[in-house]
């Protein structure tokens, strides 16, 4: 891959008292792919990705997202970076007290005062739409939503500001198989229709193989391997042996594979009549 | 941003216009874009996008918008646009969904009218809440073993042992404000040995416990609500519940029982608080000194203030400690609602406070312990 950089993340280390989460810890992510962060429990990917967007400061070490530094700057600074961005929390973490559609305006009222009110109200409902809410999820506040309709709000917010970068923590943690499913297209049509990056930290092996361009793998304090699946399959770290030679792992990969055949032979099927 | 969005409009023959797009069409650079194009008029025959060199999603949204406005059609676009300009076309499919909007004279009955509906379920809550706590605690007097001492005990130090500096220094203080208002309204009839009493009957019958009381609203009965609707909020109330624990008896009753214990030993120590910052005064303004000062309140002060003090303090303890956990289990929703609530359990509980204090007051003059 010959893409630049969007985020790089060098000699990363962070630590809280006496326990070291990372050390010496490298990552780079290009533009235009959607990179899975996994790891075990425990292993700093909440902590990798707060660091990446400065809720965290590190110990040491040096983070570039969009050729600008990150490391040592205020909440005021780096705002041109912050507006190319979008995150999306584990629990969604909407402003409880806005409607679904106030909270999808918040950055854009934030960055851009001038916008008229039509123009705002037009652009949280094709954000809701693309997200996937039905439209009178508008007006609900989260407290009246369900958990996937609140991540999926949280994606709309997210996506605001039309960023480039997006960050997903655990998207389809806690949805119904149908909805991760769903989850997952929609997280790789955005990719395609927007020309996102993506970062994402999960836990859902179905998602590493449906979506995931390259794969992280965050174990003894610091990235062990990066590649697409099938090349991490061939190393030989007893833990990501585990993580992808276990029942669940192979399940996956089982999924995976009969769904790409399945759709090789509706291809051929066409083909033949 | 370099190169921001701009427009062109031109005429055709047939009266017609072509627009012409060109630059950034991506959310930064939009600037005033949104208004020219809301304000082109006349029939538009094709919007022309082959100089849009960027689009997002709201570049997008302002040219769909404005070919669906004028029936027009979009040319020149490559094929990341053309995707984008579907995408963001879909939404159209969806209809809108307007918030309900009610006349204001309809807002303003309705919101009196969901006033009035709140206070009386809110009473009716209270009481069913109260009811709630008595029964649990007499169930709790059959069951010792279930009692939770180690939570009382957390909750005195909370209650009472916490707030000593803050109710110790404002009682004093009002002792100091008592003797001082006090001595220069007396003298006036040269009578400022009356100083004394009135420092005396007043601290220990009526603001000795009344100023810890509404310390103790603010300082504790605040925290039950906030601790208690907190805990509601992240469902620990309901894992409780799942788990078997009834949690009348393990939250509500160990602080009721540690403001109604703790609210008496509070209301003596400010009582006395008080005496000392008013006898100081008296000392260094009236030149009355100390053993005189005492041998005087010993005289005036009956026993009888000290018991009606004593009498109030558990019930206010009780109400305080009832309004705080009640309003905490009236949370449900959002974060918003904790701080409602914890203001509600203040409010309420000094309320109810002082109308309490004021049937006590008539009903201790009509018993004779005046």
């Amino acid at each position: 891959m010959d893409q630049p950089n969007i985020i790089s993340v060098s000699g990363l280390c962070n630590s809280f008292g006496d326990q070291i989460i990372h050390q010496d810890l490298n990552l780079e992510v290009k533009r235009g792919e959607i990179l899975g962060v996994v790891g075990g429990s425990g292993t700093g990917k909440s902590v990798l990705m707060r660091s990446i967007i400065g809720l965290q400061e590190p110990t040491a070490g040096d983070i570039h997202v969009f050729d600008e530094g990150m490391i040592g700057k205020e909440e005021d600074e780096a705002t041109d970076v912050r507006r190319r961005w979008g995150v999306l929390f584990q629990g969604g973490a909407l402003f409880s007290t806005l409607t679904v559609a106030e909270n999808v305006q918040v950055p854009l009222r934030e960055f851009y005062p001038e916008f008229s009110k039509d123009l705002l109200d037009e652009i949280a409902r094709y954000k809701i739409f693309l997200s996937g809410l039905p439209p009178e999820a508008a007006h609900k506040y989260p407290s009246e939503l369900s958990g996937g309709m609140r991540k999926r709000a949280g994606l709309a917010r997210a996506l605001a500001m039309d960023p480039e970068l997006l960050f997903l923590d655990e998207p389809t943690a806690g949805l119904d198989p149908i909805g991760a499913a769903n989850f997952d297209n929609l997280t790789r049509e955005l990719k395609e229709t927007l020309g996102l990056t993506v970062f994402l930290i999960t836990h859902d092996l179905d998602t590493l193989y449906a979506i995931c361009d390259r794969v992280a793998v965050l174990a003894d304090r610091k990235v062990i391997a990066v590649g697409a699946i099938d090349e991490l399959l061939a190393t030989d770290h007893p833990w990501i042996k585990e993580y992808f030679g276990g029942p669940r792992g192979r399940a996956a990969h089982r999924g995976h594979t009969r769904r790409k055949s399945e759709a090789i032979t509706v291809e051929e099927k066409q083909g033949r009549s | 941003m370099p190169n921001p969005a701009d427009l062109t409009q031109e005429q055709l023959p047939d009266g017609q216009q072509v627009l012409r797009l060109s630059g950034n069409f991506v959310i930064a650079a939009i600037g005033d874009l949104d208004g020219r194009l809301g304000s082109v008029t006349g029939p538009v025959a094709r919007i022309d996008i082959s100089g849009v060199t960027h689009m997002d999603t709201v570049g997008a949204w302002l040219v769909h918008r404005t070919a669906r406005a004028h029936a027009a059609e979009v040319v020149g676009s490559n094929d990341d646009a053309r995707r984008l300009l579907e995408a963001v076309g879909g939404v159209d499919q969806s209809e809108t969904v307007e918030k309900p909007r009610a006349s204001s004279l309809d807002r303003f009955l309705a919101e009196v009218g969901s006033g009035v509906i709140v206070a009386f379920t809110t009473l009716l809550q209270f009481l069913a809440f109260v009811g709630q706590v008595v029964k649990a605690f007499f169930v709790l007097l059959m069951n010792p073993s279930r009692f939770r001492w180690h939570a009382v005990v957390q909750h005195f130090d909370m209650v009472g042992v916490r707030a000593l500096g803050i109710v110790g220094l404002m009682s004093f203080l009002i002792g100091i404000v008592i003797a001082q208002q006090g001595a220069v309204q007396l003298r006036q009839f040269g009578a400022e040995v009356f100083t004394i009493n009135l420092i005396g009957r007043l601290t220990l019958r009526e603001l000795g416990i009344l100023m810890t009381a509404i310390m103790v609203a603010g300082r504790s009965g605040s925290a039950f609500a906030a601790q208690i609707g907190t805990m509601k909020i992240t469902e620990e109330i309901d894992a409780m519940r799942t788990i078997g624990v009834v949690p009348t008896e393990a939250l509500v009753i160990p602080r009721v029982i540690a403001a109604v214990i703790m609210m008496p030993l509070l209301g003596i120590y400010a009582s006395l608080m008080s005496i000392i910052g008013g006898g100081i005064l008296c000392w260094i303004v009236l030149e009355i000194p100390p053993e005189t000062f005492i041998q005087r309140l010993r005289e005036v002060t009956p026993m009888t203030d000290f018991w009606i003090g004593m009498i109030k303090a558990p019930v206010f303890g009780a109400i305080i400690a009832m309004a705080g956990c009640f309003q905490g289990m009236q949370v449900h929703g959002n974060a918003e609602q904790v701080g409602l609530k914890t203001t509600a359990a203040v409010v309420q509980a000094i309320f109810l406070v002082i109308v309490l204090d004021a049937f006590f007051a008539v009903f201790f003059s009509e018993i004779g312990w005046d």
